[in-house]
């Protein structure tokens, strides 16, 4: 039995390569995520629009990306598309794949935000002489964020994770790096629990983000806070 | 004198087989206090919210002073700056301070200043009794402050009308008054108010006339005594006998 390294373990806590893996992993969720926040916010407006064909669109698309397994996504992009023609790097491919999905997700929880804002709030908007953009941006938005960051939020967070998918087809992030040291040093337990940690460090910050994020959007709803702020 | 609302034969249905205002027509002159009154689902919410193009009609004809609002072509956005409304539920932005609520229309649609919107704001809040709330929240104010709230913030357009959609009935009984109040007080300056209300002591002391509609349709359109003394209509009648029993 080999046991427990702590030098190894300290050595990789602080090793560049794995550093770096982890801002790889980052970057592709930033990236994923505001991409997929802009599509998704056109995936939804589509879906709500009285016109059929695009509500249609919207809603096929949903259907198609959210019922496969991403794996098997970014497979068919990376692995099964040049077999027409069509050609992605691993960078591509992992961040188209990343991008339909959240663009998924994301259009169902905008969706479900957009719906939450009464109908009054409409017609008070317009009644001032808002034009419909005007009433989206000042009036319907903020209101739905209120609503929208807590599963964004969980998103996020869902997305620094499923990043470690695109592994699969040699996307050089975080467990991708690990698996490559592991290869060289056998250091299995310590690499992996270094690996673990890293993504706990960057879902716990997250976490603290979301949380200010949070009580921004909820201004106006909570009178105890309300009146505390106030003083 | 040119009139400041008209209402020519206006139809509107919902879906293809709900008519829910039939040939609807009526004329408000500056100046005029309108009130308008009938049981529930006889179409007056409907028919308000035509005025300022919120629900669109499918016949007849509808303008404001020279705009007009049926046809299509209007900018509606910058007609309804001109006309306020007031509605049953308040409606004010719960995200946004007093002040906020006041400011957005201003600073947003008319392009005033900040600081020009603030004055004003001010002025609003003394005039409707709320001084001391500019930086409170909605939902820390009771029903009749938010309804004055939502009054200062129509007026805060300067608008040439103003539209009440039943203003007073969602508030408990003992907050009626202090928004009939700033309603009376709009009315004695000269304000074109439309107000769809069953408050018939508002209607005795302001309206100029007071409209009756049932079923979709303008059943009697009256000068205030005589719709008090001898309504023209049995329905008026019987409407009538029934608010004004409790
Ligand atoms: N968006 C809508 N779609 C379909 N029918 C509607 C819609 N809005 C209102 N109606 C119907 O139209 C009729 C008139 O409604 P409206 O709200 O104008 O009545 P009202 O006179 O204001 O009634 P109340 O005194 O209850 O407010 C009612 O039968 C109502 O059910
Ligand atoms: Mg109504």
């Amino acid at each position: 039995m080999k046991g427990w390294n702590w030098d190894g373990f300290f050595d990789y806590l602080t090793n560049t390569y794995m550093l770096e893996g982890a801002a790889v992993t980052l970057g592709l969720t930033i990236a994923a995520m505001s991409l997929g926040l802009v599509a998704g916010c056109v995936v939804a407006l589509m879906r709500m629009s009285p016109f059929r064909v695009l509500s249609s669109i919207a809603y096929f698309y949903t259907w198609l990306i959210r019922g496969t397994p991403l794996l098997v996504q970014l497979i068919i992009i990376y692995t099964g598309l040049p077999q027409l023609g069509i050609k992605f790097s691993v960078l591509e491919s992992t961040l188209i794949g990343l991008v339909i999905n959240e663009a998924a997700y994301l259009s169902e929880i905008i969706r479900a935000g957009i719906s939450s804002v009464p109908k009054g709030q409409t017609n008070a908007a317009r009644a001032i002489g808002m034009t419909e953009i005007q009433k989206m941006r000042y009036i319907i938005a903020p209101q739905a964020a209120r609503i929208i960051i807590p599963p964004l939020g969980n998103s996020v967070n869902g997305c620094l994770k499923t990043t470690s998918i695109a592994s699969v087809i040699s996307m050089e992030e975080l467990l991708r790096r690990t698996q490559v040291l592991i290869q060289e040093k056998f250091m299995v337990l310590e690499l992996f629990v270094v690996a673990a940690l890293y993504y706990l460090v960057m879902t716990t910050v997250w976490d603290l983000i979301q949380r200010r994020i949070e009580r921004h959007f909820g201004r106006g709803y909570d009178i105890k806070a309300d009146t505390a702020t106030q003083r | 004198m040119q009139p400041m609302i008209v209402l020519e034969d206006v139809d509107k249905w919902y879906g293809s087989n709900f008519q829910v205002l039939k040939s609807c027509s009526l004329t408000v002159s500056p100046g005029e206090v309108v009130v308008i009154c009938g049981p529930s689902g006889s179409g007056k919410s409907t028919l308000i919210k035509c005025v300022n193009g919120l629900e669109p009609v499918q016949g007849g004809r509808i303008t404001v002073k020279d705009m007009e609002v049926t046809g299509g072509r209007t900018d509606l956005p910058k007609l309804r700056s001109h006309v306020g409304m007031v509605f049953q539920h308040f409606d004010l932005f719960p995200h946004m301070t007093v002040t906020e609520n006041i400011c957005i229309g201003q600073t947003r649609v008319l392009g005033r200043s900040q600081a020009e919107a603030e004055a004003k704001t001010a002025a609003l809040l003394e005039r409707v009794g709320m001084s001391g709330h500019a930086h409170k929240y909605p939902i820390q104010l009771s029903g009749g402050q938010q309804q004055r709230i939502a009054i200062a913030r129509a007026l805060a357009m300067d608008p040439i009308a103003l539209l009440f959609d039943e203003p007073t009935s969602a508030l408990d009984p003992e907050m009626i008054n202090e928004v009939l109040d700033v309603m009376v007080e709009l009315a004695k300056e000269g304000m074109t108010m439309m107000v769809v209300t069953h408050e018939m002591g508002f209607a005795r002391k302001v309206a100029d006339r007071v409209v009756f509609m049932d079923g979709g349709e303008v059943v009697e359109d009256s000068p205030k005594d005589a719709f008090f003394a001898s309504p023209k209509s049995q329905r008026a009648v019987d409407f009538l006998s029934k608010i004004l029993a409790h």
